[in-house]
């Protein structure tokens, strides 16, 4: 199937000489979750930008739903709808005219209808009337993307959309983000809560001083490079770790309370079994066992810190 | 960009103009207040001692260089103003990333800003009406100069709103340059009736020609011909269409 935005080559060299972004090529499919993640300053804006036409590529080309974005701009520009990082909008306007004026910006008729059914979803319409400057910071973000998805875009970008945000309101932004996708829309975010994509996304593209590290599916990515730990808390603290217990590659935690042993999850032996009789062997007691998974964010860190 | 995004300068233009709306009381209030003071201190005070001015009596001379003066000033701080705001408030990366060409964006903030100093002309004319007999002998070549000199001077704010980095560089302009050069133009006298130099050296004053054929379209005489005033406000009007499309052509602080 043809992607719905295809990136070739793309890269940015601002006018001060600044490298923003090498040579990035990316397929997104339609319909799927695809969370962008990198550090600050990493070209995830830069490379937004560029896609909706408020940035001008150094090289490359950009294909939306198979009309260039630029020789086609207004085709392209027409599928996508962007919310923005800042919560920048005409204060003095109400809620009702900024997002009909956003529809009419991108070429649609006025459909009243649709605009307040919009309103709706985001918990917005009776606050349709109040000027902007009355909301609150989290009902400021609302109406940003309400006014995204006013001209009824198939691809939205949703630049950090949760941050600064109270959990609630990150609920209602999932909540909502689900229900997008359910309707079809194509989805684009960049996060710095690493959750938020290890809940919401398809797939994850890590991105890191201009360059896209990698793009894998969720849940490849973390069995491919998620691993397993198990906490023991001993009954008794240990100097060292016995010479038996050598082949399980142990580590002494908590001035000798306790031990670490990694696993691959993958593995058709995780070797905890044999551990624990071995352990029960040597006269080792514990009175406590804990085991957990390594998150995306543990993926992550160890990637972007690798380079 | 082909085709035309009709609805998109609609709301540009709609926007601008609710804009407006929300400081109707300020917009038109204070053309009438501003214009009545200058009939009170210019036409009575000093009007009195003065018989006529090219055989018009000074009163009904003075009323197309203050429709001109507000004409001017207002269409460039309304202009510069409109697209000045999104850049510092950063909500022009809608317009950005809205499929809207150079010229539909041109057509909406341009026309919003001359529309508004439009309807403030005529307000400024009809006040007139209160305090002076109004002569116009040619209304549709006034209408005609009050539209295109309206238009040219919102884009050339236009402009100005896209270069300027801070709000005291959008007044720069109206108050260093357009004032000076209206009041030096001849908005409250005849160039005519100046000594050598100043007469030419009013004559390299663009204004002195903007305010000589709107007073032509009053009273059927100004102090330039009419021919060199036309020719000055194309010049014009072209030389602000050929840098706004100089400015979309290369992202001129717009885009990066």
């Amino acid at each position: 199937m043809q992607p719905v935005l295809s990136v070739r080559g793309v890269g940015k060299t601002y006018g001060s000489g600044h490298r923003a972004l090498e040579s990035v090529d990316l397929d997104i499919h339609r319909g799927e979750i695809f969370a962008l993640l990198g550090p600050n300053g990493a070209g995830k804006t830069t490379l937004i930008s560029i896609i909706c036409g408020i940035v001008n590529p150094s090289s490359g080309t950009i294909l939306v739903d198979g009309h260039d974005a630029i020789r086609d701009a207004r085709e392209a520009r027409s599928r996508i709808g962007l919310v923005p990082q800042e919560l920048s909008m005409d204060m003095f306007s109400t809620v009702w005219a900024t997002v009909t004026f956003s529809r009419g910006l991108f070429g649609k008729s006025p459909d009243r209808a649709y605009c307040e059914q919009v309103l709706r979803d985001l918990s917005l319409f009776d606050k349709k009337d109040t000027p902007v400057r009355m909301l609150s910071g989290g009902m400021k973000r609302r109406v940003l993307i309400a006014k995204a998805l006013a001209h009824e875009p198939q691809i939205l970008f949703l630049d950090e959309p949760t941050a600064g945000v109270d959990v609630s309101l990150r609920r209602d932004m999932w909540r909502l983000i689900g229900s997008l996708r359910e309707r079809g829309t194509t989805i684009i975010l960049t996060t710095h809560y690493i959750e938020e994509a290890e809940e919401m996304a398809d797939r994850v593209g890590v991105i890191d001083k201009g360059q896209l590290l990698l793009v894998e599916q969720k849940d490849a990515l973390m069995k491919k490079l998620g691993k397993r730990e198990m906490h023991v808390t001993l009954a008794e603290p240990l100097d060292a770790i016995p010479a038996e217990l050598a082949d399980w590659q142990l580590t002494l935690e908590d001035e000798g309370h306790g031990l670490l042993y990694r696993f691959d999850a993958q593995a058709e032996r995780t070797g905890i079994p044999s551990l624990l009789r071995r352990m029960s062997d040597l006269g080792i007691g514990f009175t406590d066992l804990d085991t957990s998974k390594s998150s995306l964010e543990d993926i992550f860190v160890d990637l972007v810190e690798r380079r | 960009m082909k085709g035309f995004n009709f609805n998109g300068v609609l709301a540009i233009y709609r926007w601008e103009m609710a804009r407006t709306g929300r400081t109707l009381w300020q917009s038109v209030v204070a053309p009438v207040i501003t214009t009545s003071l200058y009939f009170v201190v210019f036409g009575s005070a000093i009007g009195s001692r003065m018989q006529s001015v090219d055989g018009v009596a000074y009163g009904s001379f003075l009323v197309p260089g203050l429709i001109m003066l507000s004409l001017l000033t207002q269409s460039i701080s309304n202009a510069a103003l409109g697209i000045y705001f999104p850049k510092f408030t950063g909500t022009v990366f809608e317009l950005l990333s809205a499929p809207v060409s150079a010229i539909e964006m041109v057509i909406g903030y341009v026309g919003a800003a001359a529309s508004k100093s439009v309807l403030i002309g005529l307000i400024i004319l009809a006040t007139s009406a209160l305090f002076v007999p109004l002569r116009i002998d040619h209304v549709w070549a006034m209408l005609a100069f009050l539209l295109l000199t309206a238009l040219t001077f919102s884009l050339f704010g236009f402009i100005i709103g896209i270069w300027a980095d801070g709000f005291e560089q959008l007044n720069v302009v109206p108050v260093l340059v357009v004032t000076p050069l209206t009041f030096l133009g001849g908005a409250f006298y005849s160039i005519k009736d100046l000594p050598e130099p100043w007469h030419t050296v009013s004559l390299f004053n663009p204004v002195a020609y903007l305010v000589s054929g709107f007073r032509w379209s009053f009273f059927g005489k100004g102090d330039i011909s009419l021919g060199w005033s036309l020719g000055f406000i194309a010049l014009f009007l072209a030389a602000c269409l050929g840098v706004v499309v100089w400015i979309f052509r290369t992202g001129y602080r717009l885009k990066s």
